[in-house]
């Protein structure tokens, strides 16, 4: 009887105790303001998923999708702000000033930008994922698996975050093949599977048979599947798209880190950060590898994650030349996170110009 | 650059004007009976969700097309009741259709994202290496690419030869004259609004089903604008719709293939050629203004009603 009486008592303490968690838990309320519709099967997308994580985690959210990064964006945030929300994510570059501006007015509400670099005030944080860790593997393996030693890159916009997506695979893949060709097609467009796809297939065309891509669609592994030549998928697992042309894919894994946020802010201990997650950290995401890699190509690749992960390699490491043969990077030193944010050069072994 | 690379360029360029031939040559159907529809965009992509909806749900290619050629023409009946029956401004309606097709097709899109399309079966794929060049742009493709192909003819001998194609010509010039002669107006207007409401579901769902078979929203990019400016373009010529899609699809694909090799043009300028183009075209074909005003359907946009 007595041992019962323990039981129970305890167990309803767990279970007040696990009430009052929850309770302060469900008190605090998230906001996501999306670039794009969560239907772009792309960066959007991926963001949504980190939201629905935060939810799956107990928390209210609200998202408002289709802000342009203008006057609009300010006006979303601040009723946003009002309507009392706590912690509000903002996931795209172009909301960096409104974020700020904001930010100043609304000093208790805390608010998250991604691929933005200003924190002007102690309520922003920024936080970004190093992506180009991803492409050193995926340059890794075209280097390996290109047989024409012609590989396509279909690329969005001529910023740092693509330059450097760019280079980091080419860098990779020249180590393992020296005589590979990076040709690479601006598409200017994030998302638009039409264009994507007529850029895809004018690299096939001229003899690409690996494929990379920094656009958000999966349109580009389709045309890969069709046309029998190989492709990365971008943002999310794309293998069910194109099951023979998709090598792996590079996932955005924003949910660890939005829970990780939402619940700092519920426990009181959220400060202010800039943080620059990758393999390590669990932000970008390797896809499992197709079977049609090599058996000592996958160990490879497994063995360069878990370099990578561990920071013993570094996608960035010297000597590196850019296009005339001036050093980058010099013997032995790796690029600093300075470097990285601001590339807009290419690297020696990338072919043509960057748009301006 | 060999023969064969030519061939294998002109075939991409052939397989991106199909939708602009396809959704051009419906709303050429619509004008030449005076109305001017904007909402081409929003039929688009109500076509290009409900055939990768009907693909995906029932597995059949077949009533999938189908599908999506009765949801452009039923979307299209709601501009058809309130432009004829109630007599609304075109133009504004158009924009509305736009606007509520774009909308709607993401609402029931929500489900659809994220899942892999059907593979299209193609014709003739065996034959496409026997023939060096003409082997690519011959062979190889889906049944829509053949029929976008014919149909610009088709609209031709249908306006030109036809009595049906005679009396739409005159309901688009003189709806009074027309109403005079004892031809219902209003039928003659409603059928074009249908018709073209189906082509554009068809260009949808060649988007959503063949070219790019997956469903993302907005993935007609504009397309829809793209195919409302060829009209004007082609001067309310179907064979000269031809032409001004395989200008517009090609010019993307061509700046393609020019990075690719490495020619150093600005991008910036490549991507502008295509309005660059259209502009020396449309100063081209003004000169001769008699031409234009006798080929212009005389009462384009204007709303007719019979006083009883």
């Amino acid at each position: 009887m007595h041992k019962i009486f323990t039981r129970s008592l305890v167990s309803s303490l767990v279970f007040l105790f696990t009430l009052t968690v929850s309770a302060v838990a469900k008190d605090v309320k998230a906001a996501f303001v999306y670039i794009g519709p969560t239907g772009d099967h792309g960066w959007t997308y991926q963001h949504d998923v980190g939201r629905k994580a935060v939810e799956a985690a107990g928390f209210k959210t609200t998202y408002v999708e289709g802000v342009p990064e203008s006057a609009d964006a300010e006006r979303v945030l601040r009723q946003l702000a009002n309507s009392g929300h706590d912690v509000i994510f903002t996931t795209s570059f172009g909301y960096m000033n409104p974020t700020n501006k904001v930010a100043k007015e609304f000093p208790n509400v805390k608010f998250e930008h991604a691929t933005g670099y200003k924190r002007e005030h102690p309520n922003v944080s920024t936080y970004a994922a190093r992506f180009y860790e991803g492409r050193t593997i995926l340059g890794t393996i075209a280097g390996t698996m290109t047989k024409s030693n012609v590989i396509g890159y279909v690329a969005s916009f001529p910023i740092p975050e693509v330059i450097r997506g760019i280079n980091s695979f080419t860098l990779a893949a020249q180590k393992v093949n020296p005589n590979i060709k990076t040709k690479i097609v601006w598409a200017f467009t994030w998302y638009d599977p039409g264009k994507e796809a007529e850029a895809a297939k004018a690299l096939i065309d001229q003899g690409a048979d690996v494929i990379a891509q920094h656009t958000d669609s999966t349109a580009i592994v389709q045309i890969a599947e069709k046309a029998g030549v190989y492709a990365f998928g971008q943002a999310s697992d794309m293998d069910k798209f194109a099951p023979k042309a998709v090598l792996t894919s590079v996932e955005n894994n924003w949910g660890p880190y939005y829970v990780d946020r939402v619940k700092a802010v519920a426990n009181g201990t959220w400060n202010q950060k800039d943080t620059w997650h990758g393999i390590g950290d669990g932000m970008v995401v390797i896809s499992d590898l197709d079977s049609a890699l090599p058996a000592d190509l996958k160990a490879k690749v497994k063995k360069l994650e878990a370099d990578l992960a561990s920071g013993k390699v570094h996608s960035f490491t010297g000597p590196i030349y850019d296009q005339k043969g001036n050093l980058m990077v010099a013997d032995g030193k790796t690029a600093d996170d300075g470097m990285l944010a601001g590339m807009m050069t290419y690297v020696k072994g990338v072919e043509g110009d960057i748009p301006n | 650059m060999d023969i064969n690379f030519i061939g294998l360029i002109l075939a991409s360029i052939m397989a991106s004007a199909v939708p602009l031939i396809l959704a051009s040559c419906g709303e050429l159907i619509t004008e030449r009976s005076g109305v001017l529809n904007l909402g081409v965009e929003g039929m688009m992509i109500i076509g290009a969700i409900s055939g990768f909806a009907l693909m995906t749900v029932t597995g059949n290619l077949f009533i999938a097309v189908i599908g999506a050629m009765l949801a452009g023409l039923l979307i299209s009946s709601i501009f058809a009741f309130l432009t004829q029956t109630l007599i609304t401004n075109h133009v504004a309606t158009g924009l509305a259709l736009t606007i509520f097709g774009i909308g709607i097709s993401a609402m029931i899109g929500k489900n659809f994202v994220g899942i892999p399309g059907k593979e299209f079966p193609v014709l003739f794929d065996g034959l496409k290496d026997t023939i060096p060049f003409l082997g690519p742009i011959l062979f190889g493709h889906s049944v829509v690419f053949y029929f976008a192909f014919a149909l610009p003819f088709l609209t031709n001998f249908f306006l030109k030869k036809t009595k049906i194609g005679l009396i739409v010509r005159a309901v688009g010039d003189s709806p009074v004259s027309a109403s005079n002669q004892g031809i219902n107006v209003k039928l003659v207007r409603y059928s074009c609004i249908l018709y073209g409401g189906a082509m554009c579901g068809l260009a949808g769902a060649y988007l959503s089903m063949i070219y790019t078979p997956q469903w993302i929203e907005n993935m007609t990019g504009g397309r829809g604008w793209i195919a409302l400016a060829l009209v004007v373009f082609s001067t309310w010529n179907p064979i000269k719709i031809l032409f001004g899609a395989m200008i517009f699809g090609g010019l993307t694909i061509i700046q393609f293939h020019m990075q690719a090799i490495g020619v150093r043009i600005p991008v910036q300028f490549l991507s502008a050629l295509p309005y660059i183009i259209t502009i020396i075209v449309l100063v081209v074909i003004s000169r001769d203004s008699r031409k234009i005003r006798l080929s212009t359907p005389s009462s384009l946009g204007k709303s007719f009603y019979k006083d009883n």
